[in-house]
């Protein structure tokens, strides 16, 4: 099919480059994407050798750079190495002897970013095999059918005329709301598509910031779109890989690289988008809800010539039955059972009586007994579905068996070769595997993938265990498999990135929140004058800015503390404070909150043993406390700041006067501070006086105390 | 006519001390010696919008324009003249004059603008998209407006940098964003919902807002109630409205409870799979404000549309003393087409009772208003006299604005200044980028160079 064409088009490219010195057409392809967003699928296999309809995605990946012209391919590797490189071993794309494509592996498996395996490619190059000029930086994960050529020569002579035009980034317009994936907001010179501000995040709220100085006399016009998404197809020039060398701190190729280019101004590197025609197709798989829908557009046949019914990669391809059903030419299917439009059914598979399959993939070698029921689902291959099972927007790994009468809800993935019990129901949005949720879950997810190679091995020890354990899993008597807990925060968001179609009240949640939130809005701007907003937005950033300084002094405080070392807090709370820059008194407070939250978390049963924890912390501690202690107005903002404790915490209220004069006694605030707070605090409001009348008796105290030492200096 | 008019004259703008005066007020200050007001007034009339209020501030300036009005045009127009109190703002003046608004839609104009866009441009894309607010947006003038006029470079470096930055929807039907340039400090702000439901937009500089709005009168008289505390139009109204146009508070009160009364129960269920489809098939369809409207938390927009103003057309505000001079030089020379007068063969107007001496050349692009005087051996290039001026011989005049009645004694050399209404100056005084008040008298033999001239 395609031979005739791969030569043309390199043919092509050949022509067009004639002019330059020779170069050999490049390409990047970072075999990991980096995130866990396909686990606990990609604990057993590398994402990009999931079956995107029964072909793995990494094929898509090559096949389309191949026929663009590309001829030698880095495919970088870290995360199950061995298993990318003992399918490409195995594929064509090895043994095939192309000799317009050449494929090396690079494999580092302590990267975990692809700032890492930037650097790391950077860093192997020899003089047989480096970066030679500009190329194409894609992911393994990728699935288009865009020219590639006329891009490459585009970014060329953009470069040729503009030293700093380094990198050509590809956007595709947003045919679809996707709820799913991040929003991009970028702004984009509408004459040179000069990139000139990329945001992404979930939020759909709030303001787009740009900065003043990208309009101007020189370039009146800004073009903001928020309908466009990034395929992460990216032409770079040689200097992306140094950029990344120099800045060891980019990690993540938009959030920091790019950004960091944009913020930039003194190199002075500019980035420029490439809008890719609507007749071809471009999109990346970084989540379930892009799975599922790239999945549909290859059946839908977008992604033409990269389609089932056409060998690209050495794939047996299926036939093409009218309604979009592809079926392989050995699958056997009942006269009963009923394939609905776009569904592809592989090779071997058997699908029994009065079934009703429709918008759903089924893999090679799939079993699928009588009365199932399967919609918008993704079965890989060798799955065994008993009789009258009933499977919904689910994805399905190879091997898994499904007993009779089980229900899959929507959203549930089952990772490889789980068994699910007879007539047991998996609940909506769940996550089966026989591997046992890491428990340490880090928040970072850029810190997870690394740890999940050396992970899984651990973990793929402990199935043999499982299925020597009790039977009695979670799935059923007759199961296996965990059912992995989601974190509470990500509960929520869960449907977002899952197959299911997006619920109907969720979407309204969303515009609501939208529209909750520019009332909010509203509130802030007051009618006259948008200058006041911006006052507004800056306090607030200060006040966050506390907030963090807060926690971080109380993580530092928390972890030097072990150390039992007084000079050493004070080491580690300074440079936080030089990060913040924060005053003294900042300081101070934050330390006291610190220690205070000790003393609360520390176990207590009552309150004379809380106010003994807070004693010996005080008392243990109070060399970090004077250190920042040094004026009365510090020890006035402590006092303020033990004040507002108080007034959160139910606990600590009834000790504020005794903790007071403890600190008092400790010489930690003097008596000039709690005087002055007491003067200060005379005129307030009577709500706000509660902790000032507690201290009546020690504020009467001191004063007498004090009148009498002046009386004796008088006499 | 449907359309009302207003006409927002000003009174006495302190940004043209000393132009002005208590004598004159803002619109009746002499450009190519008619005051600026019969150039809006014409510009209307020429798109057949006859039933105007001209809105003064202040009794004493409201009175000199309505004389003016009353004299000049009472039988051509249908024009009303409304005092206001002095600094109340644009927003201030309409609330005063609410209760002579009754036609269906408002279009307020400027009174000090010069220009040959047709306002029933206006007035017709606001009809059509039944908008809330229409404005009138006209290309920034890259380099002090119409460079050509050829004053030298100098005028050039002066404009003041205070753009305005305007966000449209990608077809330029719509207002999404406005701010002035000189309000942002450091960030343009842009709300993400407005974006999200338009999908792009574009954000400009190189557009100004021209002070030509379309307002729906109920729309108008609903934010002035409710917001007492906006004072302008540009600066309160108008970025109250772009910025609420996706869930307008505005109609709360009687279209709301009719829309809501005959549509609500099953058609809203019905709205909301449709709209949702929408929503996820394609945000930024071209009319996102119906997509938003028709469902959703019966959530009301409004739209706020744009009228851009084609590049080739004349618009400037006078509201500078640069700006005086800019327009007047223009007037009578790129865009003399405003003016209304008939050029002689050497591209000037020359009235046929002023009186010229022997050796005194007028060049092209000059005025020489009724009965003025010019003696000897005098030179006029690029300027504007008023009527019945007396100036004596060896005066050298060159873009320069002379206003009625002044007297410029022999061997003046004026440039670039401003001599207003009976003011004189005795002899050999030269002047460069002066402006001269009205009645004051400049000594003999002085010299002076960027100077304001006023009684203090």
């Amino acid at each position: 099919m395609g031979a005739q064409k791969k030569v043309a088009a390199a043919a092509r490219v050949r022509d067009d480059s004639e002019d330059l010195t020779r170069q050999r057409l490049q390409a990047i392809v970072l075999a990991d994407s980096f995130t866990t967003q396909f686990r606990p699928i990609t604990l057993e296999r590398p994402k990009v050798l999931l079956p995107l309809v029964n072909i793995p995605m990494i094929d898509y990946t090559l096949a389309w750079l191949e026929s663009a012209g590309i001829e030698e391919i880095f495919l970088f590797c870290c995360a199950h190495s061995s298993l990318v490189i003992d399918y490409l071993e195995k594929s064509e794309w090895y043994s095939r002897s192309n000799p317009n494509l050449l494929v090396r592996t690079i494999v580092s498996p302590k990267s975990t970013s692809v700032g890492d395996a930037l650097r790391y490619i950077y860093e192997q190059q020899t003089e047989t095999s480096q970066i030679q000029g500009d190329f194409v930086l894609v992911s393994g994960d990728t699935v288009s059918n865009m020219p590639l050529a006329d891009l490459i020569q585009e970014h060329r002579d953009r470069k040729k005329k503009d030293e700093k035009a380094i990198m050509t980034m590809v956007i595709k317009k947003q045919f679809r709301l996707e709820i799913g994936s991040d929003q991009i907001f970028m702004a984009v010179d509408p004459l040179t598509k000069q990139l000139l501000h990329y945001e992404e995040g979930n939020a759909r709220s709030g303001d787009v910031c740009l900065d003043k100085s990208l309009l101007n006399s020189s370039n009146p016009s800004v073009l903001v779109c928020n309908d466009m998404q990034d395929c992460y197809i990216d032409i770079c020039s040689p200097e992306v890989l140094s950029l990344f060398e120099d800045n060891f701190d980019y990690q993540h190729l938009r959030r920091h690289f790019v950004n960091g280019l944009l913020v930039d101004d003194i190199m002075g590197y500019k980035i420029f988008t490439h809008e890719i025609q609507s007749s071809f197709y471009a999109a990346r798989i970084d989540n379930l809800r892009s799975y599922d829908m790239v999945s549909k557009n290859i059946i839908q046949r977008w992604t033409y010539p990269y389609v089932p019914d056409i060998n690209f990669s050495g794939n047996r391809p299926l036939k093409l039955g009218r309604q979009g059903i592809y079926r392989a030419s050995d699958s056997v299917q009942s006269r009963s059972a009923d394939i609905g439009a776009s569904t592809a059914i592989g090779y071997g598979a058997k699908i029994g009586n009065g079934g009703k399959i429709f918008n759903s993939v089924i893999g090679n070698g799939c079993c699928i007994g009588s009365n199932v029921v399967i919609q918008g689902s993704y079965i890989w291959n060798n799955v065994t579905i008993e009789d009258g099972c009933e499977i919904r927007n689910a994805i399905v790994c190879d091997g898994v068996k499904i007993r009779a009468g089980a229900v899959l809800q929507p959203g549930v993935v089952l990772s490889f070769n789980v068994v699910v019990g007879r007539d047991f129901v998996v609940p909506a949005f769940s996550k089966v595997s026989l591997l046992q949720q890491p428990t340490t879950e880090d928040s970072d997810e850029e810190m997870e993938y690394a740890g999940s190679s050396s992970g899984t091995a651990d973990l793929l020890s402990g199935v043999n265990n499982l299925q020597l354990e009790s039977k009695a899993s979670e799935l059923g008597p007759d199961g296996t498999g965990y059912i992995w807990k989601v974190c509470d925060s990500a509960h929520d968001e869960e449907w977002k990135h899952s197959v299911v179609p997006i619920p109907m009240d969720k979407l309204a949640d969303i515009t609501r929140a939208m529209n909750d939130d520019d009332i909010d809005d509203e509130s802030v701007v007051p009618p006259s004058g948008e200058l006041k907003s911006d006052t507004d937005s800056i306090n607030t950033d200060a006040n966050d800015d506390y907030g963090y300084f807060e926690r971080e002094v109380e993580e530092t405080f928390l972890m030097a503390i072990i150390k039992d070392d007084v000079d050493h807090v004070i080491r580690l709370i300074n440079s936080r404070r030089f990060a913040y820059n924060m005053a003294s008194a900042d300081c101070a407070g934050a330390v006291f909150y610190s220690m205070m939250r000790l003393a609360v978390n520390t176990p207590h049963n009552s309150a004379r043993e809380l106010y003994r924890n807070a004693t010996g912390v005080i008392t243990k501690w109070k060399g970090v406390l004077g250190f920042y202690l040094k004026q009365t107005d510090e020890q006035i903002e402590v006092i303020m700041k033990f004040e507002e404790m108080c007034e959160e915490s139910a606990e600590l209220g009834p000790l504020f006067a005794k903790i007071v004069h403890f600190l008092y006694d400790k010489d930690v605030v003097q008596e000039d501070a709690i005087l002055r707070w007491g003067e200060e605090k005379a005129g307030a409001d009577e709500c706000d006086k509660v902790f000032l009348n507690q201290c009546e008796a020690l504020i009467q105290w001191l004063k007498e105390a004090s009148e009498e030492e002046e009386e004796e200096e008088d006499s | 006519m449907d359309f009302q008019v207003v006409i927002l004259a000003g009174g006495f703008s302190s940004n043209l001390v000393p132009l002005v005066s208590k004598e004159v007020p803002k619109a009746l200050l002499p450009v190519a010696n008619r005051p600026v007001l019969s150039y809006v007034l014409d510009l209307l009339e020429s798109n057949n919008l006859k039933d105007l209020i001209v809105v003064v501030e202040g009794e004493d300036a409201a009175l000199k324009v309505g004389g003016w009005i009353s004299s000049a045009c009472v039988d051509r127009l249908h024009v009303e003249v409304a005092a206001v109190a002095e600094n109340v703002g644009t927003a201030g003046a309409l609330r005063a004059i609410a209760h002579h608004l009754t036609a269906k839609d408002i279009l307020i104009v400027s009174g000090d603008i010069v220009s040959d866009i047709p306002p029933g441009a206006v007035a017709a894309t606001h009809r059509r998209h039944d908008a809330a607010v229409t404005v009138m947006l006209c290309a920034q003038p890259v380099s002090g407006p119409s460079e050509s006029g050829g004053s030298g470079g100098k005028d050039k470096t002066k404009k003041p940098a205070c753009d305005d930055i305007i966000g449209l929807d990608s077809l330029k039907q719509f207002l999404l964003y406005i701010a002035k340039g000189a309000e942002i400090k450091k960030d343009t702000r842009v709300k993400k919902s407005i974006l999200c439901a338009a999908g792009k937009m574009e954000i400009r500089s190189d557009l100004m807002d021209s002070h030509i709005y379309a307002f729906k009168r109920s729309v108008l008289q609903e934010v002035l109630d409710q917001k007492p505390a906006f004072r302008s139009l540009k600066e309160d109204v108008l970025p109250y409205l772009v910025r609420t146009q996706l869930r307008s508070e505005i109609f709360s009160d009687q279209n709301n409870v009719e829309e809501n009364g005959n549509g609500n129960g099953k058609n809203n269920m019905q709205n909301n799979e449709v709209v949702l489809s929408q929503i996820l098939s394609n945000a930024s369809l071209p009319s996102f404000h119906q997509v938003y409207e028709s469902g959703l938390d019966s959530r009301k927009t409004h739209k706020c549309c744009v009228y851009i103003a084609d590049e080739s057309k004349y618009f400037v505000r006078l509201n500078s003393i640069q700006a005086f001079m800019d327009v007047n030089r223009d007037v009578i020379g790129d865009a003399n087409h405003l003016s209304g007068y008939s050029f002689s063969a050497h591209h000037n107007i020359v009235h046929p009772s002023a009186e010229l001496g022997s050796k005194t050349t007028v060049g092209p692009h000059c005025m020489l208003g009724e009965g003025s005087q010019v003696g000897d051996k005098c030179s006029v290039k690029r300027s504007v006299i008023g009527r019945h001026c007396r100036i004596g011989s060896n005066v050298k005049i060159v873009n320069s604005v002379v206003m009625d009645h002044a007297t410029i004694g022999d061997g003046c050399s004026i440039q670039g200044s401003v001599i207003c209404s009976n003011a004189q100056l005795q002899e050999r005084v030269t002047l460069r980028d002066c402006q001269v008040e009205a009645g004051y008298v400049v000594c003999a033999g002085s010299e002076h160079k960027g100077e304001t001239f006023a009684r203090k």
